[in-house]
């Protein structure tokens, strides 16, 4: 955190010390739309389509975890005439960028009307409300028509253009949405259940009906001992479960152990935070989402 | 319940017999090799060569992606390379061993952080490279047992000149040309043992499995049989016990190995026969007529 902190005051500094001389051109006609994080990003392109011009602070691949903003960053937010952020504290740097940048641009936040989810007792606490709500489709809805309304508020002269876009992109996601219920439908009610480190699918878990079991007592960020892993292969022995998603083990050596000792599957990549970059598994939301389904579907159903 | 807690562990995992299984076979390897260090002052020299092997390590992943055999391969290639030009620099120049090696082994370090940095990625090499005790695999089970194998064998063959040679390396110049062989010989073994290590510990902390268990084995013994002995009999201690801590305190397992054995250390330290503080301090009667 400190970390984080001192960055970002360096930053102000140097932002200070750049801002006369560092506003960039707009560029062209287009809307300059800054999003802070890669999902939000491919929202917007697909609402605005060639009318904005959209930059993400925490770009593909990157965790917004651990982001820190680049001198670069702070002279695109100066110079955006929109900024839209996801809120329930997930871009909790993001207030101190915009002063320190200097910006006079609306920010939106794209997650209002949305009901926060609290995390369940043993989750993750670091943050009051859980901010994974993009992770469940009937959310992304409403992603989509706040940033639609805030694209027209922004720029009256494409309402046509936003509305027609987001109708369509809208209908993609109902679709998106009855895919998933269809893949969780193909699994049996009593195999739909993980044992996982994610703490990103609160939201899914709860729309879904698939259950993200935290392993006992195990830390996620650091190293798994001895007790750690005898904890994970006794609970899953003991509850039956098929499939394991841990994250946080990068030796995979340790994930076939896991297997092998518990008969589970061990379960593939699930994207939770970022997209992947054009080439990855998950360069879209929706590819996202899909790929997220099937690797589930594949550990999952019989 | 006590013979519970420190047996079952066993029973119930397989990971937990596997890993164990791993520990025994490199203190059989690694704990003969941390004596020799000692005896010949290059304690530090294991710490050195841990470092050197990291561009092979990385060279590899960077031509084969996350083959655990390119890596470790690479890794022996960089070490035996760092060993082998230091000794050779040593024995044709003037300078110590010591100067040479860390000369060499930054150098190496230097290469292996650049060339990690290139490919730029976001898995952490190291992590991969060393494994981890509680995912011992039977591939990594061979390699290592394959490598106390080797060790024991090699040294068998080479004992005598190394030890004369830490003994009086004059008088072995004068009879016989087999010092410099042997001592190429011997840091080769330095090499494929901390490569073993790494694979069991999962870290850098492996080369603490070599050097501990000397230094404890010279608080109990004066004679090198005894203490290679002593050695052994302390790393596969440490090994066990480390598990069973980790399986208990949640410690991870490479750390909890290594701190059993700084634990043996430290009470050696105090009451060990031959030269423990305490010994020093209150000294046997007998000695006092």
């Amino acid at each position: 955190m400190w970390r984080r902190g001192v960055a970002v005051a360096g930053l102000i500094l140097i932002a200070v010390a750049l801002l006369p001389a560092g506003v960039p051109a707009r560029a062209g006609t287009r809307l300059n739309v800054v999003a802070s994080f890669s999902i939000l990003g491919d929202f917007v392109r697909e609402v605005g389509g060639d009318r904005v011009a959209v930059t993400t602070l925490v770009g593909p691949d990157s965790d917004s975890h651990v982001y820190r903003p680049t001198p670069d960053d702070v002279r695109r937010v100066a110079a955006a005439q929109l900024v839209i952020i996801n809120g329930l504290g997930l871009e909790g740097w993001l207030p101190r960028l915009v002063a320190a940048a200097g910006a006079h641009a609306p920010i939106v936040t794209a997650t209002s009307g949305i009901a926060p989810r609290r995390p369940a007792p043993g989750e993750d606490r670091s943050h009051d409300v859980d901010p994974h709500a993009w992770q469940a489709v009937p959310n992304a809805r409403t992603y989509v028509t706040n940033i639609r309304d805030a694209l027209v508020t922004a720029d009256p002269g494409g309402a046509a253009v936003y509305q027609a876009n987001a109708q369509a992109y809208l209908v993609r996601l109902d679709s998106l949405d009855r895919e998933v219920r269809a893949g969780v439908a193909r699994i049996p009610p009593p195999r739909r259940r993980v044992i996982s480190t994610h703490d990103a699918f609160g939201y899914f878990a709860d729309t879904y009906g698939i259950a993200f079991i935290a392993p006992q007592g195990v830390s996620t960020d650091s190293e798994p001992s001895a007790g750690d892993l005898a904890a994970i292969v006794r609970q899953v022995k003991a509850e039956a479960i098929p499939a394991v998603f841990l994250e946080n083990m990068s030796d995979p050596r340790l994930m076939r152990r896991i297997a092998a000792e518990t008969g589970a599957r061990i379960g593939g990549t699930l994207y939770s935070d970022s997209l992947t970059g054009e080439n990855g598994a998950a360069p879209t939301y929706i590819d996202m989402v899909r790929h997220n389904i099937k690797t589930l579907t594949d550990a999952l159903a019989p | 319940m006590i013979v519970n807690a420190l047996f079952a562990p066993f029973v119930e995992f397989e990971f937990m017999r596997r890993a164990l299984a791993g520990v025994l076979a490199l203190a059989l390897g690694g704990a003969p090799i941390g004596v020799l260090l000692m005896l010949r002052r290059m304690s530090l020299v294991g710490d050195a060569m841990s470092h050197a092997i990291l561009p092979g390590a990385a060279i590899g992943f960077l031509l084969s992606g996350l083959n655990l055999f390119a890596m470790t391969f690479g890794g022996l290639i960089a070490g035996f390379s760092v060993a082998i030009l230091a000794g050779v620099v040593t024995r044709v120049t003037e300078l110590r061993e010591d100067a040479t090696l860390a000369a060499f082994y930054l150098i190496s370090l230097a290469l292996g952080v650049t060339i990690v940095s290139i490919r730029g990625t976001n898995i952490d090499l190291l992590h991969v490279l060393f494994g981890d005790v509680l995912a011992m695999d039977t591939p990594t089970l061979l390699v290592i047992a394959f490598n106390t194998t080797v060790t024991l064998l090699l040294l068998a063959v080479i004992w005598r000149p190394l030890i004369v040679e830490c003994v009086d390396p004059l008088f072995l110049r004068t009879v016989s040309r087999a010092g410099a062989p042997a001592h190429l010989a011997f840091l080769a073994l330095v090499v494929v043992n901390l490569v073993s290590g790494f694979q069991a510990l999962g870290t850098l902390l492996a080369v603490g499995l070599m050097v501990l268990p000397a230094g404890i084995a010279r608080f109990w013994s004066r004679d090198i049989s005894g203490m290679i002995a002593v050695a052994v009999v302390a790393a596969a201690i440490s090994g066990y016990a480390g598990l069973v801590l980790s399986f208990h305190t949640r410690v991870p397992s490479g750390s909890a190995i290594i701190l059993v054995a700084a634990l043996l250390y430290f009470l050696s330290l105090l009451f060990g026969r031959a030269g423990g503080l305490l010994r020093r301090l209150f000294p046997a009667p007998h000695l006092e007529a």
